[in-house]
């Protein structure tokens, strides 16, 4: 496996820049091993291609032309992944360090990395499929031209004309690539580029919703001016960390942390706590802990339902993949400093996620705050600190990821009942779930499956992944982390709960919801995500295999 | 013998319960017998299982099959039945299929594929989580069950359903998660490992610190307190009970609750044999004021069917007793007992359930005289209140009485205290009788038809076993009796205070 150079400026990187500058710079020529980074290339070029299609290909073929290419890239991307991680040496994976002469790593690909690069992969196609849903709602779930005022007459015009702002796509495979990046990043910059790469798709497409559109540019804007300060709040870290350590590199900041001989360097451990600290408050707010979650319930609820579910599975994905290698790479060394402070943040995140949920009226605020009281139970198998917590969290991510798309592709056909056989908006208030059991059976009952694996109940994935994390900590003696997340477990079990009663044992007062029938791609999504479901939930042990195979990061 | 049993066993009612779900939803018919048939073939099987089961070895494990399931977090899919466990799973699969003739005209049309499916579905989770023998697996299915049972009462329960159900739930989900969090440091005290869950591997373990098995101990016995359920943890029950339909109600405290009690004396007991010998005080009282609590509180209930959920709140009082006193008299009438009260509050809950479906209330204070107009009715459910207060002669009886005799060997005080129970036992059971069924008829009574054929085979087994338990209880003692040797050889075998064995007449070690 290969840590690169994607950058010529390594060398000069590694000095400190105040001390002393050589007095000839020498650039070394950048080699790249195209062999790991082609999945990435090809989400990249395939998002290039999408903006020549959008200046290029006729409008009446735009859609369907890009809908092709993106779920084409990203399936060839996965199957890139899946290829380099069957055929790897697995003797270079095993945590040995590579010859570091010429490795000068802006990028590593690791096993953590493959595996989660296969897990946002496999995501974004079942969520590039349901934004790709246009039986649901005639023209799909985004608006038809982002650019017009809600409510104008060019709104109007747009929507007569049958526009279609097929951009998304583009947009959600630069989002993706970013998304890859991220873990794999091997320096704070790469990161924080990543970080951006990321989010900057994200803000656009939350805020393109079809229907009731200023909540969804509400969102979008609140997204873009948090998300902004806590890219700021990284990039602030990222300095001091270069005060501290003369390099932006992961390892390079271990190798400070630890000193010459393990001794730590306590000089400027001002600049090293702070900007640790700066760093994680970026990284933890795109994982959406407390307290740095407040974006999230409305976000959620803003965007786009496809764009939420996007956003709750790959993103929490991609920035736990960083916050470990962050946490397992570069600052190791001080972990009794952080622990404290990061064991305050799950046991708070744990918290407000499950009590806050139980007031919710709103099914995708409710999924927002759950995802919340998610971030708190990976927070926990974080930090275990040891291979088995990254095994817990790797298996987490990968299974909560599945129910998360699921249900958010579930939300988008039960919509509001409408009087001439047009689709009405998305029904997301409860009680307009009330008695869905009754009339529709089998939409109701994939939706408790949902349900009751983010409860964590057994026989479905969620209790799988909640044992790994759980067991993860009781095994490094965090138990106390684990049994405020199983009282936790037991009040989100509530609320959980609670929209099983409205479904099954509610009989409906005021308007009710009907179950459109979602076109191929949607109940693809759905369908896959059940099942996988239920398979990690009775039978495990493959995925936890290729976990546990997967739990160790190169520096 | 290479057949899987226990597997075969399991798999038969959820093969049932994907054959109803298949079935044309319209076609009630085929889907009442469908349930009915793969609940008696399940039964068949059991009963050719029992007569291949090696009574002289009851206290091993027979039937064995383990096979890997999740090595990476060490879960096996290990099955075996001890004597004990034995008796459970006949006991379970006898009550499914009369609970599934119980409920033949109760559901409506429509929504009775689900329903029998779902008794099903539970039924291979009961049968599980008795004959797991991996410590994961039985937590697995342990909370599985929850699911099931949720639906039957939220969905087919009484008024008050949806309360009930939810409450149901949350007691037990809380329950155990708790039991979660022991489970997974139960492990890592353990050998760990690929099979490190396995209960062999777990039993007779050398504990960090006292404190450590002490806590690992509440958080197993936690959740069997709230699954048996024990006061002040009991609340969810009476609900449950009364709101679910009454072949619902059967299963929930005929089996389920049994889960709590099994779980004590085969999990409990063997894996945390110190903690719960320093636990034996407050374990007896608090099975005390369940007993003596119980029993008071069943006086009070104007409502037939909560009624019979507070009897067996005291019921399992005793049975806990029995347990804790840990002699071998207490234990082996505790696990009888289990069986007996199957039966006995099986019986009287179906016979509620005739009533309420002739006169569609459970109200104690709308009936009267039935004694003249239905007196097989009313016979039935003398018999099986008899049972439930021990009346010599009936199954109950015999289990009290070990039980009772058992502890006053080690703790004469709390037997002393326990057989105000039984005299309580009496008065609910009598009084409620006298009202019910005695007296003159009243008038809407009077047409009523006394039990049909279907009622009869409903009542009629159930009332034939508690007989043949009370006057011949041998047979069952015998597949017991092994079992509980080792579980006391299990406990005492670290027992560092001789005094108990002083204390301890010659009762101990002979099989009662």
């Amino acid at each position: 496996m290969s840590a690169l150079l994607i950058s010529g400026s390594g060398p000069a990187l590694a000095i400190p820049v105040l001390a002393q500058l050589p007095a000839e710079i020498q650039f070394t020529a950048p080699s790249f091993d195209y062999r790991a980074l082609a999945p990435m290339l090809v989400v990249f070029g395939a998002a290039l291609l999408g903006v020549l299609v959008e200046a290029f290909v006729p409008r009446r073929s735009r859609f369907v032309v890009q809908v092709v290419l993106t779920t084409v890239a990203l399936a060839g991307a996965l199957a890139a992944v899946v290829l380099q991680a069957a055929t790897s040496d697995p003797v270079q994976t095993a945590g040995v360090l590579q010859s570091s002469g010429s490795v000068l790593g802006a990028v590593v690909v690791d096993r953590v990395t493959l595996f989660l690069q296969g897990t946002i992969l496999a995501l974004s196609i079942l969520a590039c499929l349901t934004m790709a849903e246009r039986t649901v709602d005639e023209g799909g779930p985004f608006t038809p031209q982002a650019s017009a005022v809600p409510g104008s007459p060019a709104e109007v015009a747009a929507r007569r004309a049958g526009l279609l702002q097929s951009e998304v796509f583009p947009l959600l495979l630069f989002s993706v690539g970013g998304m890859m990046l991220f873990p794999a990043s091997g320096d704070l910059l790469t990161m924080f580029i990543a970080l951006e790469v990321l989010s900057l798709p994200l803000y656009l497409l939350a805020g393109m919703a079809r229907r009731r559109r200023l909540l969804s540019q509400e969102a979008s804007l609140k997204y873009f001016l948090l998300g902004a300060f806590s890219s700021a709040f990284f990039l602030y870290g990222t300095a001091m960390l270069y005060g501290f350590a003369g390099t932006v590199r992961l390892d390079g900041i271990a190798g400070a942390v630890t000193g010459v001989g393990g001794v730590a360097v306590l000089q400027k451990d001002g600049l090293l706590l702070l900007g640790v600290t700066m760093v994680l408050v970026g990284l933890l707010f795109k994982i959406g802990a407390a307290p740095f979650h407040l974006w999230t319930p409305d976000v959620y609820q803003g965007a786009p339902t496809p764009v939420t579910g996007f956003m709750a599975a790959c993103t929490k994905v991609a920035a736990f993949g960083a916050l470990l290698r962050f946490l397992y790479v570069a600052a190791y060394g001080i972990r009794w400093d952080w622990m404290p402070m990061m064991w305050g943040v799950a046991i708070l995140t744990v918290i407000v996620g499950s009590v806050i949920a139980i007031v919710q009226t709103d099914v995708k605020r409710m999924l927002a705050y759950s995802s919340i009281a998610h971030a708190g139970f990976l927070l926990i198998g974080v930090l275990a600190m040891d291979r088995s917590g990254i095994t817990g969290v790797l298996f987490y991510l990968a299974a909560y990821g599945f129910s998360t798309i699921g249900a958010f592709a579930l939300v988008t056909i039960v919509r509001d009942s409408s009087e001439e056989g047009v689709a009405g908006g998305e029904a997301t208030h409860l009680s307009q779930w009330a008695g869905l059991g009754r009339r529709h059976p089998v939409t109701a009952g994939v939706f408790t499956l949902f349900l009751l694996a983010f409860a964590g109940i057994p026989l479905t994935s969620g209790f799988m992944g909640k044992f790994a994390v759980f067991s993860a900590a009781v095994a490094n003696g965090a138990w106390v982390l684990a049994l405020v997340g199983v009282l936790a477990s037991a009040v989100a079990a509530f609320f959980y709960i609670r929209v099983i009663v409205l479904m099954y044992f509610t009989e409906p007062t005021g308007s009710e919801a009907v179950v459109e029938a979602p076109g191929i791609g949607t109940t693809f999504a759905i369908m896959l995500s059940a099942v996988i479901t239920l398979i990690l939930g009775l039978a495990p042990s493959l995925l936890l295999d290729s976990a546990t195979a997967a739990s160790v990061f190169l520096p | 013998m290479s057949l899987p049993w226990l597997t075969t066993i399991g798999l038969l009612p959820l093969l049932g319960a994907v054959a109803v779900w298949l079935l044309p939803k319209t076609d009630v018919r085929a889907v009442r017998w469908v349930a009915l048939g793969a609940s008696l073939v399940t039964l068949a099987m059991t009963v050719a299982m029992v007569t291949q089961f090696d009574v002289a070895r009851a206290g091993e494990y027979q039937f064995a099959e383990t096979h890997s399931w999740i090595p990476q977090l060490g879960a096996s899919y290990a099955l075996g039945v001890d004597g004990i466990a034995l008796v459970m799973v006949a006991l379970s699969t006898i009550l499914v299929p009369v609970c599934i003739l119980a409920a033949w005209r109760e559901v409506v049309e429509g929504r009775a594929a689900t329903f029998y499916g779902l008794i099903l579905v539970l039924e291979t989770f009961m049968i599980g989580v008795f004959a797991a023998r991996d410590v994961f697996l039985f937590y697995v299915l342990f909370e599985a069950m929850l699911i099931p049972v949720y639906f039957l009462i939220g969905r087919y329960g009484g008024a008050q359903r949806r309360y009930a159900a939810v409450k149901f739930l949350l007691y037990s989900l809380l329950g155990g998660l708790v039991m979660l969090v022991a489970v997974i440091a139960l492990y890592f005290e353990g050998p760990g490992g690929a099979s490190g869950f396995l209960t062999q591997n777990l039993t007779g373990l050398r504990f960090g610190s006292d404190v450590t098995e002490r806590l690992l101990f509440l958080g197993f016995f936690f959740a069997f307190a709230v699954k048996a359920p024990m006061w002040p943890v009991h609340t969810w029950l009476p609900d449950a009970a009364a709101e679910a339909p009454s072949g619902v109600a059967v299963l929930l405290v005929g089996v389920l609750d049994k889960v709590g009690t099994f779980g004590m004396i085969t999990l409990c007991l063997p894996l945390f044999p110190g903690a719960s010998k320093w636990a034996t005080p407050v374990v007896l009282a608090l099975a005390l004021v369940s007993v003596l609590y119980g029993a008071l509180l069943a006086i009070g209930q104007s409502d037939l069917k909560r009624l019979i959920a507070y009897t067996s709140v005291s019921h399992f009082g005793f049975i806990v007793i029995g347990i804790f006193a840990m002699t071998s008299y207490g234990q082996s009438g505790s696990a009888l007992y289990m069986v007996n009260h199957g039966f006995s509050t099986a019986a009287l809950f179906l016979v509620a359930g005739m009533l309420a479906a002739r006169r569609g209330s459970t109200r104690i204070d709308d009936y009267g005289g039935l004694q003249r107009s239905t007196p097989l009715l009313a016979g039935s459910f003398l018999l099986a209140g008899l049972s439930s207060l021990a009346l010599p002669g009936m199954s109950s009886f015999v289990s009290e009485f070990l039980v009772l005799v058992g502890t006053f060997t080690k703790y004469p005080a709390v037997a002393v205290l326990a057989t105000v129970g039984m005299v309580l036992a009496a008065l609910y059971i009598l009084v409620t009788y006298q009202k019910m069924f005695t007296g003159p008829v009243k008038e809407y009574a009077s047409g009523w038809k006394d039990l049909s054929v279907r009622e009869v085979w409903v009542v009629a087994p159930l009332i034939a076993v508690i007989i043949a338990l009370g006057v011949y209880p041998k047979p069952v003692l015998d597949v017991l009796n092994p079992a509980v040797e080792r579980t006391m050889q299990q406990v005492s075998s670290t027992d560092p205070a001789p005094t108990v064995a002083g204390v301890t007449p010659a009762g101990e070690g002979t099989k009662p």
